[in-house]
């Protein structure tokens, strides 16, 4: 169990910033399920109810997901739920129940990198660009790839350009933490496959989206396709399942998430 | 820190501390239906509404309640009866531990889903876990409480 020696409910961004990087073991409170597992002694809890980040707005080209948005709005709301093949309903309804998907937020999920998400991988395979207080707005790739610091995840963007997509993972039961996880998109010219979970965090399978940038969907090359997806990607071995166990899974559900998406075509 | 929220109805003024939880908030006022089955956010036991929708109260820390709505099953009481009244008669109930939080969640799930097919049911219902009965006993109670089949 964490403890907390103050609440800080800042009314500005700049406030929150301001607490988080200058006060030792600051936090930023998500939704709090998984700090709960932990016994973080944190000195300031910085809760950020009060910035309107929760909600999910459509402007032209972009979708913008504020980072208190909690992933059971994510599954129900039309702006959401209605575009990209419902990829993103795909991913997060498999997370435990609803009222677990009532509470945890988006912010907190993209912001932690965590290996074993289902929301990071759908969201890496479309074009998706994160908005960080202190680091503006960059892709999520990028920032995935970075270093961990001191930073508020203020909202997550996704372009609109209606590219298909598909979601698969597997559990050993259902609603459990996944075993892998792997995410397919498709425009004219701009495939992407993406695999998480494995058990590390998702990552993009470079070969293999860039044939399936190249490709016309017939038979053979799906199988081509998701064999070079397990070849180049590296997976590791953990209490629910081995690296070679992870690496047949891709195999599967590459060819799956794939096929789904030549057949929405 | 003081907050201030909507109880079963009632406005309510409690004290907590800043990394207190809801469940255990409510279970020291006397809120004893919520209880705390693993400690891990999976098990559904603790389920109560915040502004109408099914939340973990183990989950939520307290001050996150404030100016909302927070609703237990002793806030609907008698539409908990009714359905538990149909539970009870298909023996799905046996130690009735997990029981309070599966009420609150069926009671959510009446209101939010319209018609649903039995999996979108089970899909609702996957947050609540039970160790005594295999859930057969909870399913047929919910489709005559849904009207699907005759009481």
């Amino acid at each position: 169990m964490f403890t907390v020696g103050r609440l800080a409910q800042p009314n500005t961004i700049g406030e929150a910033y301001r607490v988080l990087t200058e006060e030792r073991d600051a936090a930023i409170l998500g939704g709090c399920a998984f700090l709960r597992m932990g016994s973080r002694k944190i000195s300031t809890a910085i809760d950020l109810t009060n910035l309107g980040l929760k909600g999910i707005r459509e402007h032209a080209d972009w979708l913008e997901i504020g980072a208190m948005t909690t992933f059971r709005m994510l599954e129900t709301d039309p702006l959401t739920s209605k575009r990209f093949d419902g990829v993103l309903v795909e991913a997060v309804k498999q997370v435990l129940g609803v009222q677990f998907r009532n509470l945890v937020t988006v912010g907190a999920t993209v912001f932690s990198k965590y290996g074993f998400s289902d929301l990071i991988p759908a969201l890496l395979v479309l074009e998706t660009e994160v908005e960080l207080a202190n680091a503006g707005r960059i892709t999520l790739e990028t920032f995935l790839n970075r270093p961990s610091g001191k930073d508020i995840l203020l909202r997550v963007w996704i372009r609109q350009d209606g590219r298909r997509a598909a979601y698969r993972s597997f559990r050993n039961s259902a609603s459990d933490f996944p075993v892998l996880t792997a995410a397919v998109s498709w425009l004219p010219g701009q495939g992407r496959i993406v695999i998480g979970a494995r058990p590390s965090k998702a990552e993009i399978a470079v070969k293999a989206s860039q044939i399936l940038s190249e490709m016309d969907f017939d038979g053979p090359k799906i199988d081509e396709i998701a064999s070079i997806a397990a070849a180049e990607m590296s997976f590791g071995s953990n209490m629910r399942g081995s690296a070679e166990y992870r690496r047949e899974l891709c195999k599967v559900l590459v060819k799956r998430a794939v096929a789904e998406v030549a057949a929405c075509k | 820190m003081q907050i201030e929220f909507v109880l079963n109805d009632k406005q309510t003024v409690w004290e907590v501390s800043p990394d207190e939880f809801l469940a255990d908030t409510l279970r020291k006022h006397g809120l004893l239906s919520i209880r705390k089955g693993c400690n891990t956010s999976n098990c559904g036991l603790c389920t109560v509404w915040i502004d109408g929708k099914p939340t973990l109260s183990c989950s939520v820390l307290s001050f996150r309640v404030e100016g909302k709505t927070v609703t237990t099953i002793e806030g609907v009481s008698e539409e908990a009866a009714d359905f538990a009244r149909i539970l009870v008669a298909e023996g799905a109930d046996q130690c009735g531990f997990c029981s309070p939080g599966f009420v609150m969640t069926v009671l959510a799930l009446k209101r939010e889903l319209t018609a649903p097919t039995e999996e979108e049911v089970v899909h609702y219902l996957t947050g609540n876990l039970c160790r005594c009965t295999g859930y057969l006993g909870q399913m047929r109670a919910v489709k005559t409480y849904l009207g699907v089949t005759q009481r």
